[in-house]
Parts: C-alpha cells; structure tokens; sequence
C-alpha cells in the first residue's frame, strides 16, 4: 500500500513525534505509580522463594530489573531467545519454582507462540508469562504493536490471560496469579502506570468481572487501559445525560459469563465492548459468542483496533486513529445513541 | 547399574536387544512407526537406562531420579521400548502402543505417560527445556543429571543454538546431551537438508565438552557416557553419536535410506527373526 506523501506541518499545531517505544500511557496530570509489577514482585519474593524471574533482554522495560536487583541470584537473563525463555521457564517450573518470564506482548505471542503451546500450556506447568506493550501502546509499529495477542492466547487451552487496568490492580494481580496454580499471560504496563481503580473499591479476582459503575443508557464491557478510558468517557457523557455502565472484566479466559450475561440482559441498554486489541478473536467475540450461546441479544457494538498493521506515530494521534482514546470513544457511542 | 569391563557389555548387549524387540513389537501392533530410528538408538538408550541414569522405576517422578528428555519426541516408541524394559512402563501396555485411550501415543507425552519428561512431536524443544531442568536443579542443590536425546535435523531449528548458548552461558555441567546422527531426516540426508558439520567443532567452539562416538558401539558408548559424567569441567556435555538406521535388522539396514521406513506387515516377524539370529549369533 502507498501513502500519499504527508503536508508539511503548518499552523499552530505541530505533529506530534512517534512515541518512545516505552512511553508511558498516562495522561497529562493523571495519578500514576512507578513500576507496580516489579515492586510487586519483590513484595511477593519475600515470602516466595520459589518465585524466579526470567526475561529475554527486555528486563529494564518489563520493570523485572527491580526484582533482578533485589534478588540477583533469582534472576535468569536469557538473552534475546524467546523461545529458549519459554522453553528455560517450563524446565524451571518443572522442577518446582514459580518462573515470571517477562518480554513484549509481540515475542511472547508471535515469535514464542509453539513454545509457550507445547512447554508450557500443554504440559500445564506454573510458568508466569508478564508482557510489556499489549495491544496498541506503542508507537514503534506492528513490529512492537500487539494487536492480536489475547486473540492467539485464548486460543491456548489450559492458558489463563489477565488484561489489568492499571497500577492497582497490577499491585494485586501478581501475588493472585501466583498463587494459581498454573500457566498464565498477563498483559503488563510499566513505568509510571495510571492509578485509577483505587478510587472504586476495587479488588481483582481472578475470573470475576466488576462492575465499576452503574448506568441506564448503555454498559461498556472493558477490559485493560479500555476500562480507565470507559471511566472517563462515562463521565464526559454525563453532560449529554447518557446513562454509561462500565464492566470491567480483567480476566479475558476463562471469562466470567455469568456477570456478562446478567449484565448485558438487563433490556434497554446498548452494550459495548472496548479492548486495546484487534476486533477478531478478542474480549469483543468472547462476549459476543457468550451472548448468542445463551440467547441475550442486546444491541451490540465493539470498539476495537481494525484488522490491519497500524501506523508508527504518537499513542495520542493513533488511539484517536483507531478510535479508542476517550474522545473517540465517546464519539463512537454517541453515534451509535443516534 | 554396576559398571561392566569395557569390552564385556554382554548385559548391555542383551538390554538393547529387549529394546529393539520391544520397538518391533510395538511397531507391528501399530502396522508403523519410526521403527529405523528406534533400531538405531536402542544401544544408547540401554547405556542410558541400565548404565548411565539414576532412577527408582516403582517412583517415575522420584525426586533424586536423573532426568531423560525425548526431544525428538517422534523416537517415542524408542524410549517407551526403553521404559517398559525398565521397569518403568508395565509390559502389558506394549500392545496398546499408538491405539485409541493408549498411554502411549505415537509421539511422547509428559501430561500422562509415566517416565516422560516432556511433551514432544514439535522439534527442537527440548535442549531449550533441559537448560530450565539444569539451572532447576541446581537451585535446588540436586546432584541429579539432565540427559537430552535429540536428533541431527534438529540442528536445523534456530531454538537448538539458542539453548546451546544459553547452557556454555550458565555453565551447565548437569547436562548431558546426545545428538543422535543418523543422517536422515524428513527431505533426506540431513547433511544435505542443512549442512552442519564438522558439528564437533562447531560444538565446541560454543564452549561445550564433546565427544564423538559410534552411536552403535556399546563399549564405546559406555565410555563416552563415563567421561561425560566424571568430566571436571564447568560445561555442559555432547555426546555425537553416529547411528545406523535399522540397526540390528540387516534388510531395514539395507533399505533404502527414509526418515520413515515402510515395513510391510509381513515384515514385522520377519524382522524379530532377523533381530533374533543377530543376538544368538
């Protein structure tokens, strides 16, 4: 595909430079914690010495540095070898540890994706996979943009797959998934990560959905950095008197259907999904099938990422793109109002 | 296992034979199988099995047991063979080898097929768990080792070199691999699918211990095993071994040379006989 050659940047407002590869998704002014999942897993390595970290290269962007310092002896570099990493973390939880094996969402989904399958999902083994840059959140391009990750994770069986929203629940997340015994993908932010669920009375569990807030008009079903941006977007349409409900559902598989299907009959509300990851084979066709099993159909619509390799250029510029930064999002919606 | 004088493995000499019988039989209760690659590896997984590993065959997952990792999980048949004449697999369940509910499927299974340290069919995937086993076991302070069979076609596989690297890296002197060299692999002769000699200095050249030896020499099998364990340096272990597909059975020895060689069903018996004159002779 050819793209037309670009206008020179004119006017007052200049175009935004593409993202740092780790760029931090928190907005301007919002409350953030510094690296949730590495503090957390020191936290947890205190009382869990069969917990090890592994990583391919990538220790310094998965915030797993922090728990390398902190234990030097519990840390495995692996080098740049993501299916060695996955392979290495199976043998280890073989032997009894508890590995977190950190990398971006890209190598653990598509470059490792037989090795997690055969090593880890079918042998069942223990093994922790914490990804860093899940669906759109960077700006690098589709190298680094991983678009399709809880689409080929679901896909595993015996594969749990965690989609946290923010420093909150990451904090609570890991010492949750640790103590499951068996594989899973989490989805990581790292850096300084948006604090936002504190202010809910939230608290994760695994495989149950939360609703956050109740609304009238229409119910979001989120998962991820979608659920802050449902939050917001709920809030910007209280001045337009539209009713949003968000449904926070963290864990993608196994899905709590139960809440969804609850959620999504009760009659007059539009229902959407949002996800950071491609329409196919996410949250939105999770939810989708689970409501045409059992019979519920409300209007329905998905905000999504297209099924098409997105542009490099800045997070902001791209989630308005895509459609799912809250302006967005909120346009999308009020369309779908009428 | 008590060591024999080398020269005189006449005990290791009979194991295989059970070996290789055990692969015959069960190839002829499935009608197929990788029976060329079973026949040429039977002498080192006798050396394996009744010289080298430590194991309690009662207690598969016995905590002090050395570790036997089929990455060519294709060889399944091989090491149930191996298994069964352990001790470890019960005799009986021979005859269900590759048929519906069996234990044994034709490529190993970890989740339920007891001795099997890990769930094979996708190549080059087991050196890759065999660093985790290692860096485990040391953890934990275990004296116990981590064999590794796989195959020369998967030198092919990109993972192979990286788990290469990786065990020079952290100095994983409980590992012992074996790379099973009989030069075919699914498009032919694997030196000609891919090229990778002189694998024993490529080897070495990554930091390993490795020795080279004829796959289908017991005494020189033994021997490799014995330095492979008692070597002072902090590396991990290469056995090369050089196999003859179809070993033991002279007509599949002179078959022309496949990755999966056809046997005719008439030929199973055929085959016991021809594995039985070589024993009495």
């Amino acid at each position: 595909m050819s793209r037309p050659t670009p206008a020179p940047a004119t006017g007052a407002k200049p175009k935004l430079k593409t993202s740092a590869m780790i760029a931090s998704i928190a907005g301007e002014g919002q409350r953030t914690t510094a690296a949730p999942f590495g503090n957390a897993l020191v936290e947890l390595g205190k009382t869990r010495e069969d917990i090890v970290g592994l990583t391919a290269d990538l220790a310094k962007y998965t915030d797993l540095h922090i728990f390398a310092k902190a234990y030097p002896d519990r840390f495995y570099q692996m080098g740049m070898a993501e299916q060695l990493l996955m392979g290495a973390a199976s043998g280890l939880a073989h032997e009894g540890f508890t590995p977190f094996v950190t990398t971006y969402a890209v190598f653990a989904s598509r470059r490792a994706y037989d090795f997690v399958h055969q090593t880890i999902a079918e042998e069942n083994r223990n093994v922790k996979i914490v990804c860093a840059l899940p669906g759109l959140t960077s700006g690098y391009g589709p190298s680094h943009q991983a678009a399709e990750d809880l689409a080929l994770f679901r896909a595993m069986p015996n594969l749990m797959v965690i989609d946290p929203c923010d420093a909150h629940e990451i904090e609570q997340a890991v010492p949750a998934i640790a103590a499951h015994n068996g594989p899973v993908y989490m989805r990581l932010l790292r850096g300084n990560v948006p604090l936002v669920l504190d202010e809910y009375d939230y608290k994760f569990e695994i495989g149950k959905a939360k609703l956050l807030r109740d609304g009238a008009d229409v119910l979001v079903v989120s998962s991820g950095i979608m659920t802050m941006r449902a939050l917001e977007v709920a809030t910007m349409l209280e001045r337009d008197k539209v009713d949003v409900a968000v449904l926070h559902v963290p864990t993608i598989k196994p899905l709590d259907t139960a809440t969804i299907l609850r959620e999504a009959g009760r009659s007059g509300r539009l229902v959407v999904v949002a996800e950071n990851h491609t329409v196919i084979g996410g949250l939105g066709e999770a939810v989708a099938g689970a409501l045409l099993r059992a019979g519920v159909h409300p209007p329905f619509r998905q905000i999504g990422l297209p099924d098409e390799f997105l542009d490099a250029g800045a997070l902001p510029t791209l989630h308005d793109r895509y459609g799912i930064s809250a302006n967005a999002m909120a346009a999308s919606i009020k369309g779908w109002l009428g | 296992m008590t060591t024999t004088a080398i020269g005189h493995n006449t005990h290791l000499a009979e194991r295989a034979y059970r070996i290789r019988r055990n692969a015959l039989l069960m190839g002829e209760v499935q009608g197929q199988g990788y029976i060329g690659q079973a026949l040429d590896i039977a002498d080192v997984l006798a050396v394996s099995y009744f010289h080298a590993m430590r194991y309690r065959p009662a207690e598969p997952e016995w905590e002090g047991r050395d570790r036997f990792m089929l990455s060519n999980g294709h060889y399944a048949i091989a090491l149930y063979a191996a298994l069964i004449e352990a001790g470890i697999i019960p005799q009986e369940e021979l005859e269900t080898y590759g048929s519906d509910d069996s234990r044994l499927p034709m490529s190993g299974m970890a989740s339920y097929t007891p001795g099997m340290e890990m769930s094979g069919g996708s190549l080059g995937l087991g050196l890759s768990l065999a660093v985790g086993r290692c860096l485990g076991l040391k953890r934990k302070g275990s004296d116990a080792r981590v064999y590794t069979l796989f195959s020369d076609g998967e030198l092919d596989e990109g993972s192979v070199w990286e788990a290469i690297l990786s065990a020079a890296h952290w100095k994983l002197d409980n590992l012992i691999a074996i790379v099973d060299v009989n030069n075919q692999q699914a498009d032919g002769p694997s030196t000609q699918v891919m090229a990778f000699e002189p694998l024993t200095d490529k080897l070495a050249a990554f930091g390993w211990f490795v020795q080279r030896v004829d796959g289908n020499d017991l005494d020189a099998v033994v021997a490799a095993f014995d330095v492979a364990k008692s070597c002072p340096d902090p590396k991990p272990r290469m056995i090369v071994c050089d196999t003859k597909m179809g070993k033991g059975v002279p007509f599949l020895e002179a078959r022309e040379k496949n990755h999966f060689i056809r046997v005719d069903a008439h030929e199973w018996q055929l085959a016991l006989d021809a594995l039985d004159a070589g024993r009495t002779a």
